[in-house]
C-alpha cells in the first residue's frame, strides 16, 4: 500500500499499533502463499492488488460511499441476501474472521472450545483491527449454528449496531415461511436504515448485479474442470474470498477477464501443473481470508484443488435468483427460493450436499475429496462422517481434516495430505 | 543395487539398507534434538545407490540430501509390511507421536487410513509420560502392567490430564501396577476406535516402536478381536518400506 491510510484507520477507530501488527503478518503471508506459484494467470494481478489493498483502497471506497449517503452492511455469512442490500443502494461486505487475533481477549467472552471462525470474529472486533467492521453501519448476525447464534447475544455489546436475522433449520414449507418473513423484515429494516424504498425495479437491479457475480463464478468453476488445470486452487479460493469484499460490478468484470485468459490457456493446453496431476475437491467449512492453510499444504503436496464446495466457494455462489417477478413480493419469493437452496449444514436433514459434492467431483474430474472441518464446528464435523462414507462407497477417496487457524498441526496435516495424494496416484 | 531407507521419527531415527531387495543392515538411534547430525552419523561411510526418506523429518532430510525420494509414513509402512506379512490387509502403527490405522487392498495398496488427532493420546509419547509419572522405566512399566490382575481405569485420554489423574490416584493409594495396566488399556481401546475408521480385514499387522510392547500387543488384539502379526523388527518397518520403494523405483 503506497498511500498512507493511517489517518483513515484512526478516524475509523482502529487500534493502529495492533492493526500494523496484523498487516505485518497478512502482507508477507499473501506474498509467500500466492506470488511464488508457477504459471499464474496474468489476470490474478488484479486480485493480488485487491488483496494488497484489502484494508486500504477498498476501505477508502466504503468510507467515501458512506459520505455520499450510502450504507455499508457487514456480514459473516452467505445467507445475508445481497440482492436486498444492493436494491437499497447499500454495500454488503464480509467481516474479518479468518485468522487468530487477540484470542485471549476473545476467550474472555467465549469458551475455549468455540470454533476458530467465531473466535476470530470476536478477536478482530475486540482488538479493533477489522476496518470492515469499523466501516459498517450495521452488522447482520444470522442465526445459523449454535456457536454464532449464542455468540451474537454477546457480540451485540461489542459493536454499535447488530441486526439479528433468524433462519430456518429445515427446508420445509414452515422453514420457507420463516425465511420469507425474515427477509421481508430485513428489507423493511434496510428501508429504514437507508431511507429508501424497496421497489420492484431496484430489487431487479440488485438481483441482476448479484446474479452476474454468481454467473461469472460459475463460468470460472467450469473452466477449472480442464486438465491441465488453468489456475491453482489457491487462486480459485482467493477469488472466492474476494467475492465478499469487492465492488460487485468491478469484481464481475475482473473475473470475466481472467476467464477469457483461462479459456485461451485451455485452448493452448496450458496449465499451472502438468496434465494428470492429482485433482482434489475441497468440501466443508468456509475458509475466510487469510485462511489458506489447508489449500497451501495440498498444493505443496503436488495435487491441485479444482473446486471448493464451501460457503466461500460453490455453496456460496450456487444457483441464481429468478428475476421474472413483477412485484416486490414476487421477487422476494424468488430471493427466498434461491437462498433456501444453499446446502448449509445447519439444515436438517441436509440431504443435498453429498449429491452436490459427488456431482462437482464428477464435473471437475476430481479424483478425491478432502472434507475440511473447523474444530468445534458441530454441524460440519458431524456431517463429515456420513459424507465420507457415502463418497468412499461411490468410489471417491475421501479424507477428513479437522483443524483450526493454528499452525502447530501443519506437520500432521501434511502427512495425511501427502499420504492421500499418494493414494490418489495409486 | 543398494537401496536405502530412512525414517526420521519424533523419537527415533530408523535406517535400513537393502541389497537387491534383501536387508543387509539396519540402525535405530534416538532422534534427540538434532536429527540431522544423527542422520549424518547413521549414513556415515555407507555406500548406497539411492535413498528414500519418510517420517516427520522427511522434508528436512531432502533439504540436505536433495537426491532423496520422499514418501509419507503411511505409504512407507504399507510397503514394508507387504514384504514382511504377505497378504496383509490392515496395519496398526503406533510410533512416538502418531498412531495410524491403514487398510490395504489385495495388492498391498493403501485404500484408506486414519490417524490420531494432533494430541499425543494413544501414542508412544503418552506411554512414556505415564511411565515417568509412575516412576517406572519402559521395561518396568510393561512388566508391571502384565503383573496386574485388574486395571485402574483412567478417565482422561489427554496426556496432560491423564498425568495429573495418575498423580492424584497415587495420592489415593491406588496400586501402581493397576494404573500401568489402565494406561495400556486406554491406548488399546483408543487404537481399536481409530481402527474403526477403516475397513478392518485379516491379517492385521502391528508395527511401529510400540509394537515391541507385548502388553499392548495382547490388549489391542483383544480390543480389535483380531490376532496381530508383529514383524520381527516392528520399529524399522517404515524404513524398510522406504528402502524397498527406492529399489522398486529402480534408481
Amino acid at each position: 500500500m503506497s498511500t498512507d491510510y493511517r489517518p483513515m484507520w484512526k478516524e475509523l477507530g482502529l487500534d493502529l499499533e495492533a492493526h500494523d501488527a496484523l498487516l505485518g503478518v497478512l502482507g508477507p503471508l499473501h506474498e509467500q502463499t500466492f506470488t511464488r506459484q508457477p504459471q499464474r494467470p496474468e489476470g490474478m494481478k488484479y486480485f493480488d492488488f485487491v488483496m494488497s489493498e484489502v484494508h486500504g483502497l477498498r476501505i477508502k471506497e466504503l468510507v467515501d460511499a458512506r459520505s455520499s449517503g450510502r450504507k455499508v452492511v457487514g456480514s459473516f455469512c452467505t445467507f445475508v441476501p445481497e440482492e436486498l442490500v444492493l436494491a437499497l443502494d447499500g454495500i454488503l461486505v464480509g467481516l474479518c474472521a479468518g485468522a487468530e487475533f487477540a484470542t485471549p481477549e476473545a476467550e474472555k467472552y467465549l469458551p475455549r472450545n468455540t470454533c476458530a471462525l467465531i473466535k476470530g470474529a470476536f478477536g478482530f472486533a475486540l482488538a479493533r483491527v477489522c476496518p470492515y467492521l469499523a466501516a459498517s453501519d450495521v452488522v447482520v448476525g444470522e442465526n445459523t449454528c449454535d456457536g454464532k447464534k449464542k455468540g451474537y447475544e454477546i457480540f451485540k455489546d461489542l459493536v454499535p449496531n447488530l441486526y439479528v436475522m433468524d433462519l430456518p433449520q429445515t427446508k420445509s414449507a414452515e422453514g420457507r415461511a420463516l425465511m420469507r418473513a425474515e427477509f421481508k423484515r430485513f428489507g423493511t429494516y434496510l428501508e429504514g436504515l437507508t431511507g429508501k424504498k424497496l421497489t420492484a425495479d431496484a430489487l431487479k437491479k440488485g438481483i441482476a448485479a448479484v446474479n452476474a457475480k454468481r454467473s461469472v463464478m460459475h463460468r470460472l468453476g467450469k473452466l477449472r474442470a480442464a486438465d491441465p488445470s488453468p489456475i491453482s486452487g489457491l487462486d480459485g479460493l482467493l477469488m472466492n474470498q474476494i467475492y465478499f469484499y469487492d465492488d460487485p460490478a468491478r469484481f464481475t468484470g475482473s473475473v470475466a477477464k481472467l476467464c477469457d485468459e483461462l479459456e485461451l490457456r485451455i485452448k493452448r493446453n496450458e496449465g499451472v501443473a502438468p496434465k494428470g496431476t492429482p485433482r482434489i475437491l475441497i468440501s466443508g467449512c468456509p475458509m475466510a481470508v487469510p485462511n489458506w492453510k489447508l489449500p497451501a499444504i495440498v498444493e505443496k503436496a503436488g495435487a491441485i484443488i479444482v473446486g471448493e464446495e464451501s460457503c466461500v466457494g460453490a455453496r456460496g455462489t450456487q444457483a441464481l435468483t429468478a428475476d421474472t417477478g413483477k412485484t416486490v413480493d414476487e421477487l422476494l419469493d424468488a430471493v427466498v427460493d434461491r437462498y433456501l437452496k444453499i446446502d448449509c449444514a445447519i439444515f436438517t436433514p441436509n440431504a443435498s450436499p453429498v449429491e452436490h459434492v459427488l456431482a462437482m467431483a464428477k464435473e471437475l474430474g476430481a479424483q478425491g475429496v478432502i472434507h475440511y472441518g473447523l474444530q468445534f464446528c458441530s454441524p460440519y464435523q458431524i456431517e463429515a462422517g456420513p459424507v465420507e462414507k457415502r463418497l468412499e462407497k461411490e468410489g471417491v477417496p475421501a479424507l477428513r481434516i479437522d483443524t483450526d487457524y493454528g499452525q502447530e498441526d501443519i506437520g500432521q496435516i501434511q502427512t495425511r495430505v501427502e499420504a492421500f495424494v499418494e493414494r490418489l496416484r495409486g | 543395487m543398494r537401496s536405502a531407507g530412512i525414517d526420521i521419527g519424533s523419537r527415533a531415527i530408523k535406517f535400513v539398507l537393502c541389497e537387491d531387495g534383501r536387508v543387509v543392515g539396519s540402525t535405530v538411534e534416538d532422534t534427540g534434538s538434532d536429527p540431522l547430525t544423527v542422520c549424518r552419523r547413521v549414513l556415515d561411510g555407507l555406500a548406497y545407490n539411492r535413498i528414500t526418506s519418510t517420517g516427520y523429518g522427511r522434508h528436512l532430510f531432502k533439504e540436505h540430501w536433495p537426491e532423496a525420494d520422499v514418501i509419507s509414513e503411511i505409504k512407507a509402512v504399507a510397503k514394508g509390511v507387504t514384504a514382511l506379512v504377505p497378504g496383509c490387509r490392515t496395519i496398526i502403527d503406533i510410533g512416538g507421536q502418531d498412531s495410524k490405522a491403514i487398510s490395504l487392498d489385495a495388492s498391498g495398496k493403501v485404500q484408506k487410513f486414519t490417524m490420531n488427532d494432533r494430541c499425543a493420546a494413544g501414542t508412544g509419547q503418552f506411554l512414556e509420560m505415564m511411565a515417568t509419572a509412575l516412576a517406572y522405566t519402559r521395561e518396568e512399566f510393561v512388566a508391571a502392567a502384565r503383573r496386574a490382575s485388574r486395571a485402574q481405569k483412567l478417565s482422561s485420554m489427554c496426556s496432560v490430564f491423564a498425568q495429573s489423574e495418575v498423580v492424584s490416584l497415587i495420592a489415593r493409594g491406588a496400586a501402581k501396577e493397576e494404573m500401568a495396566l489402565g494406561v495400556h488399556e486406554s491406548i488399546a481401546s483408543r487404537t481399536a476406535a481409530l481402527a474403526g475408521g477403516v475397513p478392518v480385514e485379516a491379517p492385521v499387522a502391528f508395527t511401529g516402536g510400540c509394537a515391541r510392547n507385548e502388553c499392548l500387543v495382547s490388549l489391542i488384539s483383544a480390543a480389535m478381536k483380531h490376532p496381530l502379526r508383529v514383524p520381527e523388527s516392528p520399529q524399522t518397518v517404515a524404513a524398510l518400506g522406504c528402502a524397498l520403494h527406492t529399489a522398486a523405483e529402480g534408481r
